[in-house]
């Protein structure tokens, strides 16, 4: 997700293009990129720690991007 | 005549232009694979636009983790001239290198045309020979070419001098303060978004880019840094 204090046109364009659906409650949209992964591991914890050791590494990019994990057991 | 290295990553598309412009202005220029490991003793190394990896995740960040990046990397620690032009810019952000980052267009288009940029600092290796104040017409070719960083950081950039290029008129992408180009705290990092390799000569429009090759070639390019050669994984200082 694109960090909050920097300008987002994506999801700027995004939410002219809903208030001009007539969704006039919406305040503000920031657009980023979801990424799925299959990851094996022996505890939820452990998954979300290596997700969050790859997000650090490689899948964000922490000057321009916050992430957040979530785990889901298969 | 300094070796130069043109480092080509799958999806470089500016690496024969940079070739030429830096043979053009007398160096002794070669391509390096991205999957190579030595740099074969450069004096000076180009990370070249294009879109690497197809841009694939974020310009320039699958591309950083390239094989020859430690060589590339240990070369810039030693103190040796480093340019990275658009795609070689976003790589050396990725990788760390250069401070901020570059996103996506303010308005969102791939933008493909001159612009009118302003050299702001003239005491790196690649913009030795320009004037302070001078403004250049040359191309960009981008679609994540709006440089960010954080205030901290642009201040910091900004009051050391390390903002080397700043578009003038009309700011194409967004980019915090009109920013173009910057340089690491060592001033042998350097990263621009226009292409200075479109620009080397009268016949492609005008020579406004060729003094950044030429700058390379000069004596006294690495004045922050002594002559630095790349042996092997090693720096000797000669």
């Amino acid at each position: 997700m694109p960090r909050a204090t920097l300008l987002d046109p994506q999801g700027q364009a995004v939410e002219h293009a809903l208030k001009a659906l007539g969704f006039a409650e919406v305040e503000r949209v920031r657009v980023g990129k979801h990424l799925v992964l299959d990851v094996e591991a022996a505890t939820d914890a452990e998954a979300a720690a290596r997700a969050r050791a790859m997000c650090d590494r490689l899948l964000a990019n922490p000057v321009t991007e916050d992430f957040d994990v979530a785990v889901r057991t298969a | 005549m300094h070796r130069v290295a043109v480092v080509v990553f799958p999806g470089s598309n500016c690496d024969a232009d940079t070739l030429d412009a830096a043979r053009a202005a007398g160096s002794d220029a070669y391509y390096v694979w991205h999957r190579d490991t030595s740099l074969r003793q450069a004096d000076i190394v180009v990370l070249p636009g294009g879109f690497s990896y197809g841009d694939y995740l974020r310009s320039g960040a699958i591309a950083r983790f390239s094989p020859i990046m430690a060589a590339v990397t240990a070369h810039a620690r030693a103190g040796g001239p480093l340019l990275g032009i658009c795609n070689g810019f976003q790589i050396l952000c990725e990788a760390g290198l250069l401070p901020g980052g570059l996103m996506r267009n303010a308005r969102l288009r791939f933008l493909s045309r001159p612009v009118r940029v302003r050299v702001e600092a003239t005491d790196t290796p690649f913009t030795c020979l320009y004037e302070k104040g001078e403004t250049l017409e040359i191309p960009i070719a981008h679609g994540d070419g709006r440089f960010v960083a954080d205030p901290r950081t642009t201040a910091e950039l900004e009051a050391t001098g390390r903002v080397v290029w700043r578009y003038v008129d009309d700011n194409p992408n967004g980019s915090t303060n009109g920013i173009a180009g910057v340089c690491s705290a060592g001033r042998n990092v350097v990263g621009i978004m226009p292409h200075p390799e479109r620009r080397c000569a009268p016949a492609l429009g005008s020579p406004d880019g060729a003094r950044v090759f030429q700058s390379m070639e000069a004596r006294n390019a690495t004045q922050h840094a002594p002559d630095v050669r790349a042996v092997g994984e090693h720096h000797l200082r000669v």
